[in-house]
C-alpha cells in the first residue's frame, strides 16, 4: 500500500468534500427555513459558474468584479425565485415544491445552453497555481484554496446564525413558524432571506467547482451528490452537512482512485440507501414524531 | 346538456362508464384506434405507438404517486429492467411475445418490491431520493452485468413475432402496444373500485390513519410499488419490441423525471390524467420540432436551439401547471365538458 497516494487522494476528498458542505449548507438553510427541498441547488451552482464566466471571460471584467457581481446576480436571483415561484405554493404538498424545483433547474440548463452553447467552458484563471505540499504530500492549489474559502465561508455562516439578527430570526422560524410570527418575526421576509443567501452560497461554490473542473450544462450532477450529502447528514442539521460533506468527498475520492470512476456513484447513492434504512432522517437530523 | 344521472343500485354509482352517452363516446373512442392506423402516416402510427407505451408507463407511476402517495423517480429503471428482460429473452431462451412481456412487468415488479422496502421507514422526499439511488444502482447493473446486459453495448434483438407474424414495422406493432395499452389502463381503472385500490388511497390520504383502520402498510406499499413497477416492466417490454434494441442510456433519469412531469402535468390520482398527460409531454417536443422547422427559414441555426429550447418548455411546463393549474389537464378537461353539458344555461 503507498501511503503517499493514499493521502494524497485523501487530501484531494477532503478537499471536494469541502465543496460539498458549503454547496449542502445551502440547501440545508433553505430547508430549515422554509421546508422546501431544493433540487436546483445544483443548478443553480452552475449557473453561478456561467454567470461569473460571463462577466470574467464575456465582460473581461477584474476578478473581484466579477465576483461580487456574481454574488449579487444570485442574490437577486434566489429573491425572485421565491417570491414568483415558491411563495405561491405555499401551504402545497411537499411533493409539489419539490418537483417545481426539479422544473425550475431543468429551465436553467435550458437557459445556460441558450446562451452559452451545450460545451463544456474553462473559466479564467484566478486561483493560485503554485503546487502545495502538505508535508510529502502534493495538494493541488485550487482544490486547497477552494477547500479554505469553503471553510472560511462556513464558519462565517455559523457566526451569522448565532449572532446577527436576520440569523437568530432564521432559526427561530426553522423552530416554529407560527410562534416566530407571533413575536414579531416577518416570516415571509425570513423566507426570501433563506433563498437569498442560499443562492448566493451556491453560486459561489459553483465559481469555485468551476474554476478546479470547468463550467458544463451537466455541472447539475453535482446537485446530485449533494443530495446524497444532505441526505445522510440529515436534512435540517448544518453540522451533518459538514460531516457528510466531508465524508462524501472523501469516499467519493477513494472509490474513484481505488475502484474507478464509475463506482464513485454507486459507492455514494448505496451508502445513502443504508443510512436511509439504518437511520431514516439522517445522521444528525431531527426525527419528527407523528401525530394524527 | 345534461341534467343528472340518477342511480338506483351501489353497483350503477361504482360503475367506471355510468351513463349511455359515455358508453356511446367509448365506442367511438375505440373505433378511431382500429382505423387511426388505415388513415394516418407513417409518422403518426409512430407517434400513437410511443405515446401509448408513455401512457402505459405513467399509467404505473400514478398508481404508486397519484394514488398510493409515494414519489418515485425510478419509474425509467424500472422499464430498463422490463426492457432488459424481454430482449434477453428474446434473444436467448426465444419464448413467445406475450409470455416475455408479462415476464418482463413480473421481473421489474420484483425489483420494484426491494425497492419498496425502505418506504415503510422512509417517506415523502426521502423515498423520492432512495428512488433515485436505486436506479443510479440499476444503472451501474446495466452497464456492468455484461454477461447478461451486454454491459455499455446494450443489447439487440430480433424483430417480435405473434401467430407467425414478424413485427418489424410500426403499424405491425400498433396492433400489439395499442390493446396491451388499453388493457392496463382499463386494469388501473378498475384497480380503484376494489378493496385493494381503496386501501392504496386511504394510505394515500394518511398512513398512519389508514394503519389504524386495519390496512397493512408494507404489505399495501410493497404491492403498489410492484404494480407500479409492473406496469413499468410491459412498458419497457412493449419499448424494447418497438427500438429493437436497448443500452444502459435508453432510460436515464431525466425519463423518470418525464413521466413524474407527464402526470402532474396531466393531473395526479386520476386515470385520465396519466393518458393525457404522457400524451400532451411526448407530442410537445414534436410540436417543438415542427415549429422550429417552420422557422428555420428565418431564424439561423434553429435546429440548434431545439434541444435547449426543449429543456426550457418541459421545465417550464411543470413550473406552470404546478403553479396555475395543480390539478392538472383532467382538471381542464372536466371544466371543459362541464361546460358542454350546462350550455345554453350556464356559459
Amino acid at each position: 500500500m503507498d501511503w503517499l497516494f493514499l493521502a494524497e487522494v485523501s487530501l484531494a476528498g477532503i478537499g471536494a468534500g469541502g465543496l460539498y458542505a458549503l454547496t449542502g449548507l445551502a440547501f440545508v438553510l433553505i430547508y430549515k427555513a422554509t421546508r422546501v427541498v431544493n433540487l436546483a441547488i445544483g443548478e443553480i451552482l452552475m449557473l453561478g459558474g456561467y454567470v461569473f464566466f460571463g462577466f470574467a471571460a464575456g465582460l473581461a471584467l477584474p476578478t473581484w468584479l466579477a465576483i461580487l457581481l456574481t454574488l449579487a446576480v444570485a442574490g437577486l436571483f434566489g429573491g425572485v425565485v421565491e417570491r414568483l415561484l415558491i411563495r405561491p405554493m405555499l401551504g402545497e404538498s411537499p411533493i409539489s415544491v419539490f418537483m417545481l424545483t426539479i422544473g425550475l433547474g431543468s429551465i436553467l440548463v435550458g437557459v445556460v445552453e441558450l446562451l452559452w452553447g451545450a460545451n463544456p467552458l474553462q473559466l479564467p484563471d484566478y486561483m493560485p497555481n503554485t503546487p502545495l505540499f502538505i508535508g510529502e504530500a502534493y495538494v493541488s492549489a485550487k482544490v486547497a484554496t477552494a477547500f479554505a474559502v469553503a471553510a472560511v465561508t462556513v464558519v462565517a455562516f455559523l457566526l451569522l446564525f448565532r449572532f446577527w439578527r436576520g440569523g437568530v430570526a432564521l432559526r427561530a422560524t426553522a423552530g416554529d413558524q407560527a410562534a416566530a410570527y407571533s413575536m414579531g418575526i416577518d416570516v415571509p421576509r425570513v423566507f426570501s432571506l433563506a433563498w437569498v443567501i442560499a443562492c448566493i452560497t451556491a453560486a459561489a461554490s459553483g465559481m469555485l467547482v468551476g474554476a478546479i473542473g470547468g463550467i458544463s450544462p451537466t455541472m447539475g450532477v453535482f446537485g446530485l451528490s449533494v443530495l446524497v450529502v444532505v441526505i445522510v447528514g440529515g436534512l435540517d442539521s448544518v453540522l451533518g452537512a459538514m460531516v457528510a460533506g466531508l465524508f462524501i468527498g472523501l469516499l467519493e475520492a477513494l472509490t474513484g482512485a481505488f475502484l474507478g470512476g464509475e463506482f464513485k456513484m454507486l459507492a455514494t447513492f448505496t451508502l445513502l440507501v443504508a443510512v436511509l434504512v439504518v437511520r431514516p432522517y439522517g445522521l444528525f437530523g431531527t426525527h419528527e414524531i407523528e401525530r394524527l | 346538456m345534461r341534467i343528472g344521472a340518477a342511480k338506483q343500485t351501489y353497483a350503477a354509482d361504482e360503475a367506471l362508464f355510468d351513463t349511455t352517452v359515455q358508453r356511446a363516446w367509448l365506442i367511438g373512442l375505440f373505433a378511431l384506434l382500429a382505423v387511426f392506423p388505415f388513415m394516418a402516416g407513417p409518422y403518426w402510427v409512430y407517434m400513437a405507438c410511443l405515446v401509448a407505451i408513455n401512457i402505459a408507463s405513467a399509467t404505473g407511476l400514478n398508481i404508486l404517486t397519484g394514488y398510493t402517495g409515494l414519489v418515485s423517480l425510478g419509474q425509467a429503471a424500472f422499464m430498463g429492467v422490463g426492457a432488459y428482460t424481454v430482449a434477453w429473452l428474446e434473444v436467448n431462451v426465444g419464448t413467445p411475445l406475450p409470455l416475455n412481456l408479462i415476464l418482463g412487468g413480473v421481473v421489474a415488479g420484483l425489483a420494484g418490491m426491494v425497492v419498496g422496502v425502505p418506504s415503510l421507514r422512509v417517506k415523502g422526499l426521502y423515498l423520492a431520493i432512495a428512488t433515485i439511488a436505486a436506479s443510479v444502482i440499476l444503472h451501474f447493473v446495466f452497464s456492468h452485468w455484461t454477461a447478461v446486459t451486454g454491459g455499455v453495448s446494450g443489447l439487440t434483438m430480433p424483430p417480435g413475432s405473434l401467430f407467425g407474424l414478424t413485427l418489424d414495422e410500426p403499424h405491425e406493432l400498433y396492433w400489439v402496444i395499442v390493446p396491451v395499452t388499453v388493457l392496463m389502463v382499463f386494469g388501473a381503472a378498475n384497480l380503484f373500485r376494489t378493496r385493494i385500490g381503496r386501501a392504496f388511497i386511504a394510505i394515500r390520504d394518511r398512513d398512519i390513519s389508514a394503519e389504524v383502520l386495519g390496512i397493512r402498510l408494507l404489505r399495501f406499499k410493497l404491492l403498489s410499488f410492484a404494480l407500479s413497477s409492473f406496469y413499468a416492466g410491459v412498458a419497457g417490454g412493449l419499448w424494447v419490441y418497438f427500438f429493437r434494441v436497448v443500452t444502459p442510456e435508453s432510460f436515464p433519469l431525466v425519463m423518470s423525471i418525464f413521466f413524474l412531469a407527464a402526470i402532474i402535468v396531466g393531473g395526479m390520482g386520476s386515470i385520465l390524467g396519466a393518458i393525457l398527460g404522457a400524451a400532451f409531454m411526448t407530442m410537445v417536443p414534436e410540436a417543438l420540432k415542427l415549429v422550429v422547422g417552420w422557422m428555420s427559414p428565418w431564424v439561423p441555426d434553429a435546429v440548434a436551439l431545439l434541444s435547449p429550447v426543449r429543456t426550457i418548455v418541459f421545465g417550464g411546463l411543470i413550473v406552470l401547471f404546478l403553479i396555475f393549474e395543480p390539478q392538472g389537464l383532467a382538471e381542464v378537461w372536466r371544466r371543459v365538458r362541464r361546460f358542454f353539458h350546462l350550455w345554453p344555461f350556464k356559459t
